[in-house]
């Protein structure tokens, strides 16, 4: 299970960061969404990868996951979420001010 | 007045709100409420200073969920030095938006204060991820801030602003991921207390949790070699915004200064002094190349860019040095680099809006109208950033290379700072000559804006303490000096925040 969620993880990653190295603000948006779904996951199973069961401790359950990481996580999924708006308005808005989708303004 | 250590977040968070509700209100109301909620913080941080003015840590638990469980809000005297700073230059770039710049685009006054609360925040928290909460509440204002008013230069520069400020945040959270993997803790004191019993097993996890988290502060702080970003950004945002901008990366070397020497300091057993190998070669190098883009730089505001970048560079080759007087030379620089990189901003939209035609090019150009005064004020603001005497840079700079020389890397580092210290001299001595001097003869261009008192009231405020910290120099000094002893010796604030013998619940680090 920890092996999966570590390829996931890491073909997320991988992808975004090509992605992002390309020059049109599309594919960079895409790449950040991804690189973005990568940190979810990661801080995610900080707490550890727990099977079946409930992040509550008075169940009194052997293991159980931690519930802090998905505290984390929200807040980060929320962040996240609102910073790619805020990028695909502006790359809107570049497209229309400057006359093309290149990182640095314009159709180079 | 516990509650005291929450009201530089309540106020700019509330005025913030009232702002973006009251949009039916006239502009001069909104600029009355936005200005009040902005010199109410000067009260605020005066009187937390005075409170932490003997040692003492104080400690709000919010929600009163009790630490390392809840998220505690610390104020010490770094954290209010820099709350204080910051009151000040907000008053400064607040009062010279008022003069016009806050109506070129819709709700500039909400979003002021809403970079105010994460600024604001980011100096108070004492938990590594509400950090990072923070750092994304004062970047989306600040992107924002830099967009108001439009065109497309602006665009285009925070495009590159965002998209590198996201990467920025995904390796933040993937550091803070690790740290908490490795910990089982986010809260700072915490973090502290556990870093010594970590295992050889685990160390080096935490190592490169360590080392990301301080590429994440290295970007926001603008060191080299990922500063590139700043000086067009800057250049292109509004005067007003870029002075309080001076502020931002300053909070990107006070996440440094508060993690570092209180979660990786020497006592942290195998993650000790974990990036004393990294800043001040970073730092050295940001300077270098500081001071050539001053020297380099065609416009009055890349100028002031590069120069941010420069400050940036001098102030991190103290911090760098981890040691007590390298964090007092640190503290009292913050404060004059921040101060003088506000006035140059100030100054550069002032001096561009006078010379309608030629704006902030370092060309010859009509003589200006009001040349008297506003050369008067930039030779300051000049003497001030290339660190001469009489003025605060002196004062910095003294205390940077004092406390460089006692470190075995005095034989790099004391050369880097002063032929620097020259470049950037002759730089500011050209590019007054050029804006002052160079004039071509014919008569002077009638058509620029009068001069408005209220930004030259903004620019002479900012300037006058900038000599306050010279004649209040023993006491500035003073304080620098007390504020690295407390930095120094981080057990004052492990203790504060969890009590004696606090810390993580035993049942949650059976998980680990």
């Amino acid at each position: 299970m920890e092996a999966l969620v570590a390829i996931a993880i890491g073909v997320l990653t991988g992808t975004g960061v090509f992605l992002m190295l390309r020059a049109r603000t599309f594919p960079v948006l895409l790449g950040l969404t991804l690189l973005s779904y990568a940190v979810n996951l990661f801080l995610f199973v900080t707490g550890r990868v727990v099977v079946a069961s409930a992040p509550l401790t008075d169940l009194g359950l052997a293991t159980y996951p931690d519930p802090i990481p998905q505290a984390l996580v929200l807040t980060a999924i929320v962040i996240g979420f609102g910073m790619t708006a805020l990028l695909v308005v502006l790359a809107l808005r570049a497209l229309r001010d400057t006359g093309g989708d290149h990182v640095d303004g314009g159709e180079r | 007045m516990t509650h005291l250590v929450m009201l530089p977040i309540l106020l700019p968070l509330i005025a913030g709100s009232v702002l973006l509700l009251a949009e039916k209100l006239d502009a001069g109301s909104r600029r009355a409420i936005a200005l009040a909620a902005t010199l109410a913080l000067l009260p605020v941080a005066l009187l937390l200073l005075e409170r932490v003015g003997d040692g003492t840590h104080l400690v709000y638990a919010l929600g009163d969920w009790a630490p390392p469980f809840g998220i505690v809000l610390v104020a010490d005297r770094l954290a209010v030095a820099m709350l204080l700073l910051t009151a000040v230059v907000a008053v400064a770039s607040l009062v010279y938006a008022s003069a016009g710049d806050d109506a070129r685009g819709p709700q500039y006054h909400a979003l002021f204060q809403f970079q105010l609360l994460g600024i604001n925040g980011a100096f108070l928290t004492g938990d590594l991820f509400n950090l990072f909460v923070f750092f994304e509440v004062l970047l989306i204002a600040s992107y924002a801030l830099l967009l108001h008013g439009l065109g497309a230069r602006r665009v285009g520069a925070a495009m590159h602003v965002v998209v590198l400020n996201l990467i920025g945040s995904a390796l933040f959270l993937f550091a803070v991921g690790t740290l908490y993997g490795v910990t089982g803790t986010l809260n700072l004191a915490d973090l502290a207390r556990v870093m010594p019993l970590l295992g050889p097993d685990v160390a080096p996890l935490a190592r490169s949790g360590a080392l990301l988290l301080l590429g994440v502060f290295a970007l926001k702080a603008a060191l080299l070699p990922l500063g590139f970003w700043l000086p067009r950004a800057y250049a292109a945002a509004t005067g007003a915004t870029a002075a309080l901008f001076a502020v931002l990366t300053k909070v990107g070397v006070y996440a440094i200064l508060r993690v570092y020497p209180l979660v990786f300091g020497p006592g942290a057993g195998e993650v000790a002094n974990v990036a004393a190998a990294w800043v001040l070669p970073a730092a050295l190098v940001t300077l270098a190349f500081g001071a050539l883009g001053v020297l380099a730089a065609q416009t009055l505001r890349t100028m002031a860019g590069w120069m941010v970048v420069y400050s940036v560079g001098t102030l991190l080759v103290a911090v760098g040095l981890f040691t007590e007087t390298g964090y007092a030379a640190a503290v009292y620089y913050t404060a004059h680099s921040t101060l003088a990189s506000a006035v140059l901003f100030l100054l550069a939209d002032l001096i561009a809006r006078q010379r309608t035609a030629a704006g902030d090019r370092l060309d010859t150009a009509d003589v200006m109208p009001h040349v008297t005064l506003l050369g008067g004020l930039f030779f300051v603001t000049a003497v001030t950033v290339a660190g001469l005497p009489p003025l605060s840079g002196f004062v910095g700079k003294l205390m940077v290379l004092e406390a460089a020389q006692s470190s075995s890397s005095a034989i790099v580092s004391w050369p880097v700072l002063l032929v620097a210290a020259l470049v950037v001299i002759v730089a500011a001595a050209r590019a007054g000559s050029a804006l002052f001097w160079r004039t071509a003869p014919g008569p002077a261009a009638g058509q620029a804006a009068p001069l408005d008192r209220r930004s030259v009231g903004a620019v002479a405020g900012l300037l006058a303490c900038v000599f306050g910290l010279v004649i209040w120099g023993g006491a500035a000094t003073s304080f620098a000096w007390e504020t690295a002893r407390q930095m120094a010796d981080p057990s004052g604030y492990v203790s504060a925040v969890l009590g004696e013998g606090g810390g993580v619940h035993e049942q949650r680090r059976s998980l680990r």
